[in-house]
């Protein structure tokens, strides 16, 4: 198979923005994702994902900025076939049964996969000889997977692909998934599921109001969320010099247990463990779930174009430094 | 430029889509065996009236044939399959070219079941003159093509067939389809100027002699055609131009 992926280069936006009227869905975002990664595109709805996608595609014109993909603009890179896609409102063509679909995708690529192999790998053969307006939800979604995979495209881009199916069907989903990302192919979907994002992709590029406002691995980006918690036992200490120590955002209290709240456990602990020394036992430190690290960082970012650093809380040791 | 399996499919998607067969194919046949035997006999501008019939209704069926893609492209348009293909190597001009050749070709069984129709009922001709009425009925018909096109870029799926056939219709009707509408006057002359009219006197021109039409309607056509084009590459600029 022809490895584009070596002329160079992976997905690079720069400086990406799109609106619809008044309504700023993507505002100059920088992002790049080397050949082979498999990136979620990690938030709320509404949040600029699908736009974004939809850009990296060709499929809409950014007001500014541009998008690469493997070195050449998105439309080249699809038209030369080294792309597969499942576009949220998916479609299948009328008039024809699912495997016909199938076969008559694989026709516009120059290296397809055997239609039937495909059939078995999304799961689409009890089903491949029903007219394509006869499925059900999950059905469909399969056959939508089944065109994407059929070109043997170098990236897939999908948009929400597990919207609609049952647990079993995205489990399955997502074996086919990772089986394709082990071949070396480059991955990106959107999904609002946290689970998916965090069980699925190398990285999350999380997005919220058109913009990225964290970009790292699932466990980065839990910590980006500022408070992981540290719990310990330390008898007799003031709140007061707890919240003084570098790393942390509040403290509490309660007997001889003490909880503290940080943007920078590694630097809280070290600092807990260097103030007290020997009189700290029973730690135990806490990341939280993505689910909370995510409503976190999307909450309450500004409208203005500022990414302002002081986060909710109003504590004076937010001064993190944001490294993405 | 065309890939056989898509126009293999865009074949069978026409035969799958009821309508188009029971509009070019059932109801000319229907038509004709109902009105000719009763005016076997007739002249029709001194053509005998079979064979007038016979090649009108032949352009009635070829141009719904014609128009008939326009139909498949509102739904892949409402359905979201013709943004799904663009993210595909189709290419946009592969799409097209794919949509009219599949016209032609549906058009061809239609012309073949008219012909044997006419046989059946007495219309006899030397092999050139059938193979000339079939060229012009081909040619003839490219407007139609064209206007389906432009009409399935521009007309929402519902929209689409009310429009569809309505254009149809009426151009069948002028045209002289159904029956010559006028046979001298001002409404001859403005009749000459639509391209059904040529259609439907395709089988006129080719029996009598002349093999083609004469200068007068080639200029109809290339007039129709000509203005048509530009309508229809921009109906499919603005529908699928990236937003």
């Amino acid at each position: 198979m022809a490895s584009v992926n070596a002329a160079g280069g992976g997905i690079v936006l720069s400086q990406l923005s799109k609106s619809y009227g008044q309504v700023r869905a993507v505002r100059s975002i920088d992002l790049m994702i080397a050949p082979g990664e498999t990136v979620a595109l990690l938030g709320p709805n509404g949040a600029g994902k699908t736009t974004v996608l939809d850009m990296m595609l060709g499929l809409t014109r950014p007001d500014g900025g541009t998008v690469s993909v493997f070195g050449v603009p998105p439309a080249a890179a699809v038209r030369a076939g080294w792309v597969g896609a499942m576009l949220q409102t998916g479609s299948l063509p009328q008039l024809l049964k699912v495997r016909e679909a199938v076969t008559l995708v694989a026709s516009y690529y120059p290296h397809p996969l055997p239609v039937e192999d495909v059939l078995r790998l999304t799961g689409a053969t009890e089903f491949a000889n029903r007219q394509t307006t006869r499925l059900s939800g999950g059905q469909a979604r399969r056959a939508y997977f089944a065109l994407a995979l059929v070109g043997n495209p170098d990236l897939f881009i999908l948009d929400e692909p597990t919207s609609g199916i049952d647990v079993e069907g995205r489990r399955d989903f997502w074996h086919t998934v990772r089986s394709i990302a082990e071949q070396g192919k480059t991955v990106v979907f959107a999904t609002h599921y946290l689970e998916e994002a965090d069980a699925f992709a190398d990285r999350i590029v999380l997005i919220a109001r058109g913009r990225i406002i964290a970009d790292g691995p699932a466990t980065e980006i839990k910590a980006r969320a500022g408070s992981r918690t540290i719990r310990a036992t330390l008898p007799g200490v003031d709140v007061a010099s707890l919240v003084a120590l570098p790393g942390v955002l509040s403290a509490d209290r309660h007997g001889d247990a003490v909880i503290l709240s940080c943007s920078d456990a590694d630097a809280a602990l070290s600092a807990l463990l260097g103030k007290f020394p020997g009189a700290v036992r029973d730690i135990e430190v806490q990341g939280q779930s993505l689910e909370e690290a995510f409503v976190e960082l999307t909450a309450d970012q500004p409208d203005d174009d500022s990414r302002s650093a002081g986060q909710d809380g109003g504590d004076a040791s937010t001064e993190e430094e944001t490294r993405w | 430029m065309v890939n056989a399996t898509h126009l293999r499919y865009e074949i069978l998607r026409v035969y799958r889509f009821p309508m188009t067969v029971g509009l070019t194919i059932a109801l000319p046949l229907v038509v004709y065996y109902a009105i000719t035997p009763s005016n076997r006999h007739h002249l029709t501008e001194g053509i005998a009236f079979p064979l007038y019939y016979m090649t009108a209704m032949a352009a009635y069926g070829v141009m719904w044939g014609a128009a008939s893609p326009g139909a498949r492209i509102a739904r892949d348009r409402a359905s979201g399959w013709t943004r799904q293909a663009r993210t595909t190597p189709l290419r946009a001009g592969t799409y097209l070219a794919s949509k009219v050749v599949a016209s032609y070709l549906v058009a061809i069984p239609t012309i073949g079941l008219l012909y044997l129709a006419g046989a059946s009922l007495g219309v006899r001709l030397g092999a050139t003159t059938w193979l000339e009425m079939t060229g012009l009925l081909l040619i003839g018909v490219t407007p139609f093509a064209v206007i389906g096109i432009t009409l399935g870029h521009l007309a929402t799926a519902d929209a689409m067939v009310p429009a569809m056939a309505g254009s149809v219709l009426l151009f069948a009707l002028l045209g002289g389809a159904f029956g010559r509408l006028f046979t001298g006057g001002a409404g001859l002359t403005i009749v000459k100027l639509l391209p059904s009219y040529w259609l439907v006197q395709a089988g006129a021109s080719a029996s009598t002699g002349g093999g083609d039409w004469p200068a007068e309607g080639w200029i109809v056509l290339a007039a129709w055609t000509a203005a048509l084009v530009p309508l229809a590459v921009l109906a499919y600029r603005r529908d699928t131009s990236r937003t």
